[in-house]
């Protein structure tokens, strides 16, 4: 699947489209399909997001996750501080960034 | 210090409000990202893996304890609590908000900080000897010439658009503490047989993905041409260089290219060209900044006495503290480099402790380092205890200045968007591998230096060991580098060989310091018995 990331302009948040809207969870980001570049130019325009990019995704048993790494890292947080990621009090977070 | 004046103060004042109104254009939708981002560069702050990032500028690394509480102020108000202190004897901010970004910079202007010039292709913040001002082997400060040509540099008309970025460095020791020669342009400076001073001049250096070391332009340039001679190397840059690919445009290609010799030729012409216009500093003009970098009121008639009784105070000064030019005082290294933390992380109220300290037992002065560590510059030996003991309660008193685990990291992929592999995590389990105390000392000086990608800013170019993060097929993946080095014996670090996976990498580094260990002469430190014995003497022992 291909799913859509940027960062909120206001705060750098990352965020990911959930297909009203932009999420902080990857969990709710849905597959974009062929529209991946006509939402960007919208989102955009409007404000909504910035820098947005389309990656591939995978639906797995906990929700969507990205395909590599790097926007695993991005989608939980620095894996060297578990206490500033989206889920600081789950110990097993980082299990499927690596 | 250098004090700003009104004039100073009103360019910087009226930066911020430049940028106040750029960013509300951006966040009102009446500018794109792609007409933003060159003015948000300009002023220090990327968008990276997380979040924005906000790099502060730290003119040659000295700073006040009033400084240093703003930076602790803003750590806590808009950021998540930390800071992280850089190569460049900078400091970045990992989680700024847009919105936030001017009233940020409208602080750091109260405290005669800001962003300018710490992104994009300009004359880069410029940096110095941590020590200078404070080292028994110095010649002359050399803060006052690195002011000189930060307020020369900055904002000047031709310089504003650069082919690329520009790095410049300025010691006055022999002993070289400033990666010197990794710089785009390095001064050194001197004194001749007539005992007069100027500076050894070099260029071409630089480290990203192809490296290059610095080569000696000119052995001897009286300190009153130095503006003609830099203006001279900026303009034969400006005008040669490779405007068509971003890989080819630093000044280390052209001097590549063009060779050591036409290069010094050509900037030797254009130099006469400058030095005819009669624009150079008068020596009025170095007064006036010198009088800013006079040395603070030091006492007379100090003890040289250091109570050694509690072993682990004993252990930690004879790590962390170096000499100092007065008699009696002594140059405190702080390591920002405790066990199994984050190289050079430092959190907002460890900020105010140091703050509080330089106020209290350095005539309220900081340095920060390229080793990311910190430096108080100016402590009375009779104070080295208490000192100790208040960084020791804050975690900040961890005795490995130069050893195996004051490791260089740079953010590596937990930050950095162009990372390919995390750099943090694997100089965290190195220093945990190699956290015995006495194992350290035994393996006396070891540059360890991490970089997340080919850009090096982890200097692992430089390092005794230098590690590089790098994809293969999707997965981290390091690559090993023995025998490199920033000290006046510059080198540049060579490959081992096949890459290892993150745990391989710990493993790969102890097999090649045990090596070290069991082929050593008396006396060597590791990059000694690499460049004896070559990487022939390691490759068996790495790979098996
Ligand atoms: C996180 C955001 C960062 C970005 C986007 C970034 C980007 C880059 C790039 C693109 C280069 C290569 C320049 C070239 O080859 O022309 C570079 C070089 C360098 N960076 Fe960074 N960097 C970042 C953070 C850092 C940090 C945290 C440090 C210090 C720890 C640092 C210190 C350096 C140094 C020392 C070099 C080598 C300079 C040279 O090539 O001569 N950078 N950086
Ligand atoms: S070396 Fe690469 S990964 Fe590390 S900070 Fe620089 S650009 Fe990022």
């Amino acid at each position: 699947m291909k799913i859509l990331t940027g960062n909120d302009l206001k705060t750098g948040h990352v965020i990911w489209w959930d297909g009203q809207g932009w999420s902080l969870h990857v969990e709710d980001a849905v597959d974009a399909g062929d529209r991946a570049d006509a939402i960007i130019a919208r989102e955009e325009a409007e404000c909504r997001v910035n820098g947005a990019y389309a990656i591939d995704g995978e639906k797995t048993a906990d929700g969507v996750r990205p395909a590599h790494i790097k926007d695993r890292i991005r989608a939980l947080g620095p894996t060297v501080r578990p206490d500033l990621t989206l889920k600081p009090a789950d110990p097993n977070a980082g299990n499927w960034v690596i | 210090m250098y004090k700003y004046d009104q004039y100073d103060q009103a360019m910087v004042d009226a930066r911020v409000e430049d940028f106040r109104d750029q960013t509300r254009r951006r966040l009102e939708g009446k500018m794109t990202d792609d007409q933003f981002k060159p003015l948000r560069l300009k002023n220090g702050l990327y968008l990276q893996l997380h979040a924005y990032m906000l790099r502060v500028a730290i003119p040659y690394g000295t700073l006040n304890s009033r400084q240093m509480r703003k930076l602790a102020h803003i750590a806590r108000t808009y950021d998540r609590g930390y800071g992280h202190f850089t190569t460049r004897q900078n400091i970045q901010y990992n989680w700024i908000k847009l919105e936030d970004a001017p009233d940020i910079l409208a602080e750091l202007a109260t405290v005669e900080m800001h962003a300018i010039q710490t992104s994009g292709e300009s004359i880069r913040n410029i940096s110095a000897d941590q020590y200078a001002g404070a080292a028994a082997d110095e010649i002359i400060d050399p803060r006052p010439w690195a002011e000189m040509i930060r307020q020369m540099t900055t904002f000047m008309p031709e310089f504003s658009y650069l082919p690329r970025k520009f790095k410049i460095a300025v010691i006055a020791a022999e002993a070289d503490r400033a990666a010197l020669r990794w710089h785009d342009c390095a001064l050194r400076i001197v004194q001749n047989e007539a005992g007069e001073i100027g500076f050894e001049v070099f260029a071409g250096g630089g480290m990203g993905r192809t490296p290059f070391i610095a080569y000696r332009i000119r052995e001897f340039l009286p300190t009153d041409q130095i503006l003609s001679y830099l203006q001279a190397i900026l303009r034969v840059w400006n005008r040669n260089a490779r405007r068509d690919n971003i890989h080819k445009q630093r000044m280390k290609i052209l001097v590549h290219e063009l060779g050591e010799d036409e290069f010094r030729r050509q900037v030797e012409e254009e130099f006469q060209h400058f030095l005819a216009l009669g624009e150079d500093f008068p020596q009025a003009e170095y007064d006036r900044i010198a009088a800013y970098f006079a040395p603070p009121p030091f006492e007379t008639d100090l003890s040289e006495e250091i109570d050694r009784s509690d072993p682990d105070f004993a252990l930690w000064a004879d790590h962390q503290v170096a000499a100092h030019k007065a008699p009696g005082y002594a140059i405190v290294n702080i390591s920002l480099k405790p066990i199994g933390q984050i190289p050079g992380d430092i959190s907002a109220e460890q900020m105010e402790l140091v703050a509080d300290l330089a106020e209290r037992y350095s005539f309220d002065e900081l340095r920060a380092t390229h080793a990311q560590n910190l430096v108080l510059p100016h402590v009375r030996k009779q104070d080295l205890h208490a000192i100790w003991t208040a960084l020791h309660e804050a975690g900040l008193g961890e005795a490995n200045l130069d050893l195996v685990t004051d490791i260089i990291a740079c953010p590596g992929l937990d930050y950095c968007s162009l990372a390919n592999a995390r750099s943090i995590p694997v100089a965290q389990k190195i220093a945990e591998r190699f956290a015995d105390a006495e194992r350290q000392k035994d393996l006396g000086e070891l540059k360890i230096k991490i970089s997340g990608c080919i850009n090096a800013c982890g200097h692992h170019h430089a390092g005794h060991i230098g590690i590089l993060g790098v994809d293969r097929k999707g997965t981290e993946n390091y690559q090993l580098l023995l025998g490199g080095s920033g000290d006046e014996e510059t080198s540049q670090a060579k490959i081992t060989g096949p890459g290892f996976d993150e745990a391989g990498i710990v493993d790969a580094v102890e097999r090649a310091v045990e090596r070290y260990r069991e082929i050593r002469e008396p006396g060597e430190r590791f990059l000694d018995t690499y460049r004896r014995v070559g990487m022939d003497g390691f490759k068996e022992a790495i790979y098996g």
